[in-house]
This record gives C-alpha cells, sequence and structure tokens, in this order.
C-alpha cells in the first residue's frame, strides 16, 4: 500500500506538470499588446515557481509515505523543531510577497497609468447578451445618453439623444475595431446587469458594471480578429454573448468607420 | 472558572420517547449525527446536479433523464451551477465538519457531557434543515430555479424575473434560505465558542486540547464573524427584489427596453459584503478538514503532531487573515487598483500558514511508522490535494495574473481542489475516523479502500485539467463550447472530465453503500480501536447519553502521546494519571 501510494503521488505529480508546459498545447494564445510579455514572462515565473514547490512537496510526500510505513518498530518521538519551522517561513513569505512585487508592474501599468493622452476612446456597452461599441465620431465627443431612449426596436440601443449634438455623428457597432499600433482606451459600461469584457490576446479583463464606468487601455499590435467573451455571468444566453476585437491597418480603420457611418 | 463548571457536568435523564430521542434531541451526539445526514443528503443532491451539467458540458445536444427527454437549455444548466455551489458550499462543507463531528466529538475531546447550550443545538440544527428544505423547494417554483451561480451578484439577483429565467420566485428563496442558514450557523457559533472556553474537563488546558478542537473554534469564531455579514446582505437584497429599496441597483437600467425603478445603489457594496463573508467561508469549510486531518496523521504515524503550537498558531493565523483578503476576488470589479495591490499582499500571506501545516503534516509522519488504515489513506489524500489545490492560488492571488485568469476555468480548477476536495476528504477521513465511535461498527476496509483509490485519482482527473482549460482562457459558467471559437478545441477535454466525474461518482455510492452495510454487517467496534489518546476513546463505542457515564474526566497530559520514551506502550491516553 506504501509503495502504491507513493507511486501514485509521484505519478499524478509528474503528469500534472507535464500539462502545464506550454509544449503541452493548453497555453495562452499569443499576444497582441504591450502587456503581453511581461504577463508572459511573470505567468512562467509564477509556474516555475510552484512548479518547484509543487514537485518538492508532493515528492516529500511521497517519499515520507514510503519511508516510514509501518514495519513493525517504534516510531520516533520528534515535538518539532522551532529553529526549522522559522526558516521555513520566512522562505515561503519571502518567496510569495516578492513574487506579488516582481509582477505588480503589470498591474500598474494597465491600472494605475493612465491611458496616453491621445488614446482613441471607445466606449463597449455589455446588455444581455450582446455587445455594443459607440464611436464618438469626427467631433471626438460622445452624446449623452438617456435610459428611457434605449430602445433597440427603433435603432437607438443605446439611448443617444437626438437633442444632443455631440450624439449625431456617434457610431454604435456590435464589434469593436482599432486601428494597429494605436494606443485605444476603452470606456465599459452596461444597461443591465454585470458583464466582463476581456481579449485573451491583449491580457486583460475588466467587468462592465452598472452605474461605473470602467476604464481599460491598451495597444494592439497585431492586425487580426480577437473574440470577446462575456466572463462574467449575465443570464442564460451568457455563454454566446460574444463580439470581435478586430485589429486593422489605419488606413482599413479609417475606411471602416467612414463604410460603417454611411450604413 | 472554566474547570469549574466541568467539574459537575450537567445531569440530564436520557429520553425515553422516539421524538425526544431521536428527531427533537437534545444530545450534542444525536445532533451531531443529524447534521452529518443532512450534509450526506446534501452532498449527493449537490453531486447529482453536478453529474447533470457535465453531461451537458460534454454532450451539449444530448437527451438526459428526467428532462423529459428534451435537451437540457442553458438556463436548466445555470440553475444546476447555482444550486450545485450553493448546496455543496453551505449544506455540504460548512454543516458536516463542523455541525457534524464538532458536535458529536468537540464536547467529548474535552471531557464535557454535552455542549454548553442543549437546547439552542437542537435549535440551530432544525434551522439548517428548514434552510435545506427551503433551497430544495426552490427548484419547484415558478420561474425556475434560481441563476446566479453561489455569489448571485446584483443588479442580476436584485431586478427579477424581467433579467430573465430564475430571477423570480426561485431567487427569493434562494436568499430566503441562505438567511436562514445563516441563523442556524450563528446559534452553532455561539454554542462551539462557549463549550470550548467553559466546558472543558479539569486539566484539559487550551493548548492540551486535540488539534480538531482547535479547528472547531476558530471556525466557530469565523462563523460569528461572518454569517452576520451575509445575513445583513441578503436581507439588504431581499429588500431590493421585494421592497423597492436600492442597496445594490444603480438608477437608469434598461431590460428587454423596459426602465427599472431603482436608483442610488452599488452593485459593488454587495460584492463586498459577500466575500467579506465569502472568502472567510473558505477558511470555515476547510479548517476543520486539517483539523481532522493533523489528528489522523499524528494517530496512524504513532507520533505526535510536529509543532503543535505553530500548528495552532497557523490556524489563528489563517482565521484573521482569512478576514483580510476577500477584496481578491474582486480585482476586475472595478473597485480602487490601489485596493487590489493591498489584497494581493494580504492574500499570498496566507500562503505562509499554509505551508507550515503542510510541512508539519509531512513531519508528523517523518519517522513513523505509518498505519495505512482507511483513515490514513484519506488524510494524506487531503495532504497531496491541499498543496496542489493552494499553489494555483499562488496565481489567483496576483492581481496582475487574475488580469487573464479571473473567471475561468483554472478558478473552478483551483477551488474545487483546495476548499471542496480537499474539504471532502477530510470529511471522508473523519467519517472513516470516527464511525466506529459513532456508530459502535467498523467500516469495511475493502469497500474503503477501493473507494478511496477511484475517488484519488478520479478528483485528480476531473480538476486537474480544468487548470490547462483555464489557461487556455476557457469562461466558467457556459453551458456550452458552442458561442466561441477558441473553446472548439477543449471539447474532447470536456468529454474526458465528464467521463471521470461519471466514474467518481458512481464510487461515492459504494461510499454510500459501505456506511449502510457498516452500520449493520460492520464488525463490533472497541473502544478504541485506533489506539488513540484523545478522550473520546476512552469510553464505550457508542458512547452512553452522558458520554462519561457519570464519570467525570480529568486530563493530566497533552493529546499526542505517541510512541513516548520509557512507556510500555505505543499510546497514552489523555486521562491516564502520570506516575
Amino acid at each position: 500500500m506504501a509503495l502504491l501510494l507513493a507511486l501514485a503521488i509521484t505519478g499524478i505529480t509528474l503528469a500534472s506538470m507535464y500539462y502545464f508546459m506550454p509544449s503541452s498545447g493548453y497555453w495562452l494564445p499569443p499576444f497582441i499588446s504591450e502587456y503581453g510579455a511581461a504577463y508572459d514572462k511573470h505567468f512562467m515565473l509564477t509556474l516555475v515557481i510552484t512548479g518547484v514547490i509543487f514537485f518538492l512537496a508532493q515528492i516529500a510526500l511521497a517519499y515520507t509515505v514510503f519511508r516510514y510505513r509501518g514495519q513493525g518498530g517504534k516510531a520516533q518521538y520528534i515535538l518539532g523543531n522551532p529553529k526549522l519551522e522559522i526558516v521555513w517561513t520566512v522562505a515561503a513569505g519571502v518567496i510569495f510577497v516578492s513574487l506579488v512585487f516582481a509582477g505588480q508592474n503589470i498591474w500598474v501599468r494597465a491600472h494605475i497609468e493612465a491611458a496616453p493622452a491621445d488614446a482613441i476612446k471607445i466606449e463597449m456597452w455589455g446588455q444581455q447578451f450582446v455587445w455594443y461599441a459607440r464611436y464618438s465620431g469626427p467631433d471626438g465627443q460622445f452624446g449623452r445618453t438617456v435610459p428611457e431612449l434605449m430602445k433597440e426596436s427603433i435603432g437607438n440601443p443605446l439611448g443617444i439623444d437626438p437633442e444632443d449634438p455631440a450624439g449625431k455623428d456617434d457610431l454604435v457597432m456590435p464589434v469593436m475595431a482599432v486601428p494597429v499600433n494605436k494606443p485605444v482606451e476603452v470606456i465599459l459600461r452596461s444597461k443591465d446587469v454585470i458583464h466582463n469584457f476581456s481579449v485573451r490576446e491583449l491580457r486583460i479583463k475588466q467587468d462592465a458594471v452598472p452605474g461605473l464606468e470602467n476604464r481599460l487601455h491598451f495597444t494592439a499590435s497585431q492586425i487580426g480578429n480577437y473574440e470577446i467573451p462575456c466572463m462574467e455571468i449575465c443570464g442564460l444566453g451568457h455563454y454566446q454573448m460574444r463580439s470581435f476585437l478586430q485589429v486593422k491597418s489605419e488606413a482599413d480603420y479609417n475606411q471602416w468607420l467612414i463604410d460603417s457611418a454611411i450604413q | 472558572m472554566s474547570h469549574g463548571t466541568a467539574a459537575a457536568p450537567h445531569v440530564h435523564q436520557a429520553p425515553t420517547g422516539f421524538w425526544k430521542k431521536y428527531i427533537f434531541s437534545l444530545d450534542h451526539k444525536v445532533i451531531g449525527i443529524q447534521y452529518w445526514l443532512l450534509a450526506l443528503t446534501a452532498v449527493f443532491v449537490g453531486m447529482g446536479l453536478s453529474l447533470y451539467m457535465r453531461l451537458r458540458l460534454a454532450w451539449p445536444s444530448g437527451e438526459f433523464p428526467f428532462f423529459g427527454g428534451a435537451q437540457m437549455t442553458p438556463e436548466m444548466y445555470l440553475a444546476l451551477v447555482t444550486m450545485h455551489g450553493t448546496i455543496m458550499v453551505f449544506f455540504v462543507l460548512t454543516t458536516a465538519p463542523q455541525g457534524g463531528f464538532g458536535n458529536y466529538f468537540l464536547p467529548i475531546q474535552i471531557g464535557a457531557a454535552d455542549m454548553a447550550f442543549p437546547v439552542l443545538n437542537m435549535l440551530s440544527f432544525w434551522v439548517t434543515f428548514v434552510a435545506f428544505v427551503v433551497m430544495i423547494l426552490a427548484f419547484f417554483v415558478e420561474g425556475g430555479a434560481p441563476i446566479g451561480s453561489w455569489v448571485a451578484y446584483p443588479p442580476l439577483s436584485a431586478v427579477g424575473a424581467i433579467a430573465g429565467p430564475g430571477q423570480g420566485m426561485g431567487m427569493n428563496m434562494w436568499i430566503i434560505s441562505i438567511g436562514i442558514f445563516c441563523l442556524g450557523a450563528l446559534l452553532g457559533a455561539l454554542n462551539f465558542i462557549a463549550t470550548t472556553l467553559d466546558m472543558r474537563a479539569r486539566g484539559m488546558s487550551m493548548m492540551r486540547m486535540p488539534m480538531t478542537c482547535w479547528v472547531w473554534f476558530v471556525t466557530a469564531v469565523l462563523g460569528l464573524l461572518a454569517f452576520g455579514v451575509l445575513l445583513a446582505a441578503g436581507i439588504l437584497l431581499l429588500l431590493d427584489r421585494t421592497a423597492g429599496t436600492s442597496f445594490f441597483v444603480p438608477g437608469g437600467l434598461v431590460i428587454s427596453e423596459q426602465l427599472i425603478d431603482h436608483k442610488g445603489g452599488s452593485p459593488i457594496l454587495w460584492q463586498h459584503l459577500f466575500w467579506f463573508f465569502g472568502h472567510p467561508e473558505v477558511y470555515i469549510a476547510i479548517l476543520p478538514g486539517m483539523g481532522a486531518t493533523s489528528q489522523i496523521l499524528a494517530v496512524f504515524s504513532r507520533k505526535p503532531v510536529y509543532g503543535y503550537r505553530a500548528m495552532v498558531m497557523a490556524m489563528c493565523g489563517i482565521g484573521l487573515l482569512g478576514f483580510l483578503v476577500w477584496g481578491h476576488h474582486m480585482f476586475i470589479s472595478g473597485m480602487s487598483p490601489y485596493t487590489a495591490m493591498v489584497f494581493s499582499v494580504l492574500t499570498l500571506s496566507i500562503g505562509v500558514p499554509s505551508a507550515i501545516k503542510t510541512f508539519n503534516w509531512i513531519g508528523t509522519m517523518w519517522g513513523g511508522q505509518i498505519r495505512f488504515t482507511a483513515p490514513m489513506l484519506y488524510a494524506i489524500g487531503f495532504v497531496s490535494l491541499f498543496i496542489s489545490g493552494g499553489l494555483s492560488g499562488i496565481f489567483l492571488g496576483q492581481p496582475s495574473l487574475d488580469l487573464y485568469l479571473h473567471d475561468t476555468y483554472f478558478v473552478v480548477g483551483h477551488f474545487h481542489l483546495v476548499m471542496g476536495v480537499a474539504a471532502i476528504f477530510g470529511m471522508f477521513a473523519g467519517t472513516q475516523y470516527w464511525f466506529p465511535k459513532m456508530f459502535g461498527k467498523m467500516m469495511n476496509e475493502t469497500m474503503s479502500k477501493i473507494h478511496f483509490w477511484v475517488t484519488f485519482l478520479g478528483v485528480y482527473a476531473i480538476f486537474m485539467p480544468m487548470h490547462y482549460m483555464g489557461i487556455v482562457g476557457h469562461p466558467r459558467r457556459y453551458a456550452d463550447t458552442s458561442g466561441v471559437d477558441f473553446l472548439a478545441p477543449l471539447q474532447d477535454m470536456h468529454v474526458f472530465i465528464s467521463y471521470a466525474a461519471m466514474i467518481t461518482i458512481g464510487a461515492q455510492l459504494l461510499f454510500l453503500f459501505n456506511i449502510i452495510w457498516s452500520m449493520m454487517k460492520g464488525p463490533k467496534a472497541s473502544d478504541n480501536p485506533w489506539e488513540a489518546t484523545t478522550l473520546e476513546w476512552s469510553i464505550p463505542s457508542p458512547p452512553p447519553f452522558d458520554n462519561f457515564g457519570g464519570r467525570v474526566p480529568v486530563v493530566y497530559r497533552g493529546p499526542y502521546e505517541y510512541s513516548r520514551p520509557g512507556e510500555a506502550k505505543d499510546f497514552v491516553m489523555q486521562d491516564e494519571p502520570m506516575k
């Protein structure tokens, strides 16, 4: 039984670690934002450190179980070892807390540093179970939104006030297009319940909370089409609530704005 | 003071009528078994729900029994998510380890005849029972079972049926059930604290208490501080739903083109209140398992608990820090990014007492003479699962990494391993260990071992792959993978996990059968079949009504006198006088 248990724990440990490696195919998609390189590096650092602890702890458990299987002798009378205890405790504390500080720069850049002044502002609105991206149009001003006017049935899902001149040129689209290599600030809003905006390739995620205007900023560096799945439970259609981030060349992006405005 | 009280134990006569003896009993042992049976019922309900979730995830268009031969709708899937989580967290993880084993064994282990407040004890069980009935009834009301997962974030949970299926009467029932449960938990917590502080036998100082008593005590303190907050939050949410208040609902919401008549509330406020309860709740679930594990590892390694004092301090440290880290559930909610940095440092600090515990569990076995009985196997399993589930928390406790991993299957894998199955392994271990005392019969060893092996390998096969799906980015609470393109390659893994879940769930029937079979046909248990030292093993199996049969126990020693040099036997009972 002792041998079996030791082998089982070892086997589970090795198999688990095998699939945690990038080569298993279960891995993050390639990144396309300025956070990506730092994120992936810190993810790897955390994986290596926890991986080493995981391996050592499980193997120590397996070894102990096998080594000290009952063989008819008398067990050693050990009450503890305060010195070892303190060393172990301090080591664990230092490793865990320094890991937080090592990774804090990603959080600071994403959330504490403001978006660059020239960032393109896009509002991303969640509603059960669709996304709407709003662009401010040539005037650079978002028009006022009025809850009473929010009616998809008359083509005004975000309730843009027709009385407000700033809203005349606002563009509302079911997908979010952005120009490549240009900073973008996303203002997250919700009409109804909490939704969550995330793009795996950007390595960012943020709730869209009704009543708040949560903000994110990023610069996408690869042209392509990326999925935006809702990541906060919002009702029965949660699993199908999806939009796309379309990263386009600057010319394509400008053309898209013009084409979309005409429609 | 405390010793004086215990020296003159309550003398109450054993009741003779069926109702007084088995149903509305004041005896902590009967109440403990009632809690244990409630949790056993709840765990099979909760597991049944998860089986259906797994069926839908693996075969989204499949038709399964009990659904009228139709496909399972996405709203039904989410109702299952909600009810599975709620039932497991409240009625299993909070009920069996504390209400069940704690009620039965805390008074005996400290040498008392009963809990401090027997009537309160009976009330807390029956209040909890009513909460369970209300929760189950939520399946059968108009509009269907609640949808909101066990966290029930408003506005979804606050605005009523307009927000979709499950938001009508079902959600009211959910909140009412949780409120009732909180009452029961508060009553129980008071009782545990008073009992531990006031009812200890002569000689049973705090530092001579078994680890199990320490965890029940710390857990009760956590419960007393946490459940009151959830109760208050639940009342506010119910008022938002039924009385037109707006604690959690901001103005200007529009659902189905209708303006919602609320203004001025904050959805984030609920998250703060909920997680102020919710995070300590994680420790309420896992601490008793840690205590049982410490106890069992010592007994079957024939060694004292390694670093008893450090273990007690780690336990208290986990309890204290547990109240200071709730914000790590809310990194991406929109709360101040500065708070996130504070919460992350505190969160990772919890890794320190957790590391102490792991180190000391291995230390307890080191140099021992391990007996591989069934309870020992589960306790070793607990340690392995705790390591595996705890370490993934290092990722999630960092806001930087949470930016990608939040609300993915990585989280599902993490908490299921650590607070789900590790805690349940603690319960398996406790059941196996104390069954002889509770029912006077030994459990069948062969069935127990088969159950251990299938379950141990099974839970790893279920929950480890969820981490890999999370790294790919698979969102939680998705009824299937059809709506998002990058999920398609993960469907095979869903099928694998579902097969593993079916096998593992099947093995639980063997556990149930083993319990029933052993109660009827198991060999008779002696007073002390494990050769353990704590007071419950100094009395008959099962114990008499007043626990110590009129004797007043006196404690002379610490709880872990195993293999002490110079003693003839390799264990010395706590109530054996010094030579």
